[in-house]
């Protein structure tokens, strides 16, 4: 288990309140001059040697988006937008950051602003977090007052204002493009990528994205350098991460662990296991509603960082671990994850809007036992239709769950779906008739 | 893609009250100039607020004359974002979050006693009563599921009883206490908490 001097948020509890004289009392804010002081490029390199991944779900790394962001500044200013839409089901970190340790986010956005030369910075908040976000608001506030942002902030000699953006309830935009729409006063439906927002982003202008607790941890690892949080987890999955556990487990929590952290440490140690123990467990989500669930048996060894889970076919997305137990319809659960991608759709792209409407309607069939045999077929290749052609990342995200299913209850499905088809000559005909115009051969 | 569509019957006339005006300024005075669309957002949030929980045709107009922009693009906006009501809702507005987390830990036990409570169907505003209910997707409190939102309020760790209770206090007007219904403090583990154990008891 990570010590407990190694763990960044160490108010992730809020045992000593989130006010601005207990967060310096925790070493906020103390020598950010100082730190600005040694240069942009020292900031830059010492978050490339942490090796740092965005903690929003794709694990970009932190200090090479940083370092996308132009050397000068020309006629367009820069901007920094901090995400903070999180709507991944299964994930409830940011919340807490927002809540209980706004001050090291408020720092870190003026570290990370000075380093790609931002004037201002925007945070986007999901519209449901309107009580959080009117805590960071009075954080914000509380900076401002005593001069740690604004004109001169914190007397590093850089002017910086930040402002909060409600969302109002659009999953999507926690995409980074459909975000900046957002924030343009647009509908949010992602934009095409090239252009990155590194330069063409936000009102047309340089721009960088991060997640809120990646931008929270940066004031820590500049203190306690870049070495120090590499020397947790292993090579390119370094440092802690907040996990946060629900589902069939007994006391469902958020902690603050080590990269590569058992997965059955995280859910025996700290989430009191699983309900009616743990040969009761059924499938894990590891990484929010879209990354797709693995197995018990699987469970038994896996390790929780960016890379091995890529090894199981999964992801660790934004470390919100759903534990499923043998009590729950695991049909009725991916059912009802499609019906919130169905939902959550932008309808930009007719694959993702049509398609998961699809996947919703058929497992839900699925799971009353009401599908025919090749239809379980035919909604792995919808799933194949939507993955890889839309604008953003959502296509993936709303079909792999889906796939994770198929590949590993499969059984599962058939046994309840056990109908010939109605017209029995079709069967040997792919849905898609024109499938032969996809053959990488031809 | 959800549906959504305005209510039937729509107010003649919309304008910001003063406080709202000096609010939605401030706002406005967030983003660059020029980019007064940007406010979009917030000025609808700002007129929901004001004419109790719902948005007018009439008040996205007035949105559109005073930020300057296309009456369709603040209908866009309003018609896109789940949190606009289009039409009236309660004056409490409880959305019961129903999505994977939260139903495997019960949050159908929610809806039942909202159905039991309120109305039978969702978003539906009987003539007697001061609240009405939707599911909604994933609110982020998934660590303190099932969980609901009665306006701007979480009400976390549920079960069907205490969802009674609330739905009790409420229909009698009392805002009860948000947060946790088993009196757990924020998102630690419940018993049994292992990390910082000597803030715990500093």
């Amino acid at each position: 288990m990570l010590k407990d001097q190694d763990r960044i948020f160490q108010n992730l509890y809020n045992d000593l309140g989130s006010d601005l004289t207990s967060a310096q009392k925790r070493g906020d804010w103390v020598n950010t001059k100082e730190i600005t002081e040694k240069g942009r490029d020292w900031i830059i390199n010492e978050i490339k040697d942490s090796q740092l991944r965005g903690r929003g779900g794709a694990g970009f790394p932190t200090g090479l988006k940083w370092s996308f962001a132009p050397k000068e500044v020309g006629s367009r200013p820069h901007y920094l937008v901090i995400n903070g839409d999180e709507s991944e089901p299964g994930t409830c970190k940011d919340r807490d950051i927002l809540r209980f340790e706004p001050h090291k986010l408020i720092e870190g956005c003026l570290i990370a602003s000075y380093a790609i030369q931002a004037h201002v910075c925007y945070i986007y908040i999901r519209g449901e977090y309107f009580v959080d976000g009117q805590k960071l608001q009075a954080a914000i506030d509380e900076a401002y007052e005593k001069k740690l942002i604004g004109k001169n902030a914190a007397g590093t000699g850089w002017d910086l204002d930040i402002y909060i953006h409600y969302g109002a309830g659009a999953y999507i935009c926690g995409e980074e493009t459909a975000l900046l729409e957002s924030i343009e006063g647009n509908k949010g439906q992602p934009r095409l990528k090239p252009p990155f927002p590194a330069l063409i982003g936000l009102y047309g202008c340089p721009t960088i994205i991060n997640n809120v607790e990646t931008i929270a941890v940066v004031p820590t690892i500049l203190r306690r350098g870049g070495k120090w949080f590499a020397s947790l987890g292993r090579e390119k999955n370094t440092g802690t991460k907040i996990f946060c556990i629900s589902g069939n487990v007994n006391n469902p929590c958020n902690v603050e662990e080590e990269m590569n952290i058992p997965l059955k440490e995280l859910i025996e140690v700290h989430a009191g296991g699983v309900i009616g123990g743990w040969d009761n467990l059924q499938a894990v989500i590891p990484g929010g509603s879209s990354m797709p669930l693995i197995p018990k048996e699987k469970c038994e060894t896996l390790t929780m960082d960016f890379d091995s889970l890529v090894v199981e076919k999964s992801g660790l997305g934004t470390a919100g671990v759903v534990v499923i137990n043998k009590d729950q319809d695991i049909i009725k659960c991916m059912a009802r994850i499609a019906r919130f991608y169905k939902h959550e759709s932008c309808g930009q792209c007719t694959p993702c809007r049509e398609g998961s409407g699809w996947m919703w309607r058929m497992l839900e069939r699925m799971a009353k036992g009401e599908a025919s045999k090749d239809e379980i077929e035919m909604l792995g290749d919808v799933t194949k239709q939507i993955e890889g052609h839309t604008i953003c990342a959502f296509g993936e995200g709303s079909s792999w769950p889906v796939q994770g299913l198929l590949r590993h209850f499969k059984d599962e499905i058939k046994k309840r779906n056990n109908f010939d088809p109605i017209v029995k000559e079709t069967q040997n005909i792919p849905y898609l008739v024109d499938q032969h115009l996809l053959d990488k051969n031809a | 893609m959800s549906l959504k569509r305005p209510a039937k019957d729509q107010p003649e006339s919309f304008e910001f009250n003063s406080s709202s005006l000096e609010a939605a300024n401030k706002i406005i005075s967030k983003y660059p100039k020029g980019k007064q669309q940007s406010a979009v957002m917030a000025l609808l949030y700002i007129a929901q607020k004001q004419n109790d929980n719902w948005i007018p045709l009439v008040a996205m107009k007035y949105i559109a004359k005073l930020l300057d922009m296309p009456y369709i693009k603040v209908y866009e906006v309003a018609t896109f974002y789940s949190m606009f009501n289009l039409s009236p809702v309660g004056k409490y507005f409880i959305q019961v979050c129903t999505t994977t987390p939260c139903m495997i830990r019960g949050a159908g036990k929610l809806v039942e006693a909202c159905k039991e409570k309120i109305s039978e169907n969702e978003s539906e505003l009987l003539p007697d009563k001061n609240c009405s209910w939707m599911e909604v997707e994933c609110l982020g409190a998934c660590v303190t599921a099932p969980m609901m939102q009665i306006n701007d309020d979480y009400y976390e760790d549920l079960d069907k009883e205490k969802t009674l209770e609330i739905l009790d206090k409420i229909l009698k007007d009392e805002i009860p206490k948000p947060g946790s219904y088993r009196g757990r403090i924020n998102n630690e583990p419940e018993n049994g908490r292992k990390t910082l154990m000597e803030l715990k008891n500093a």
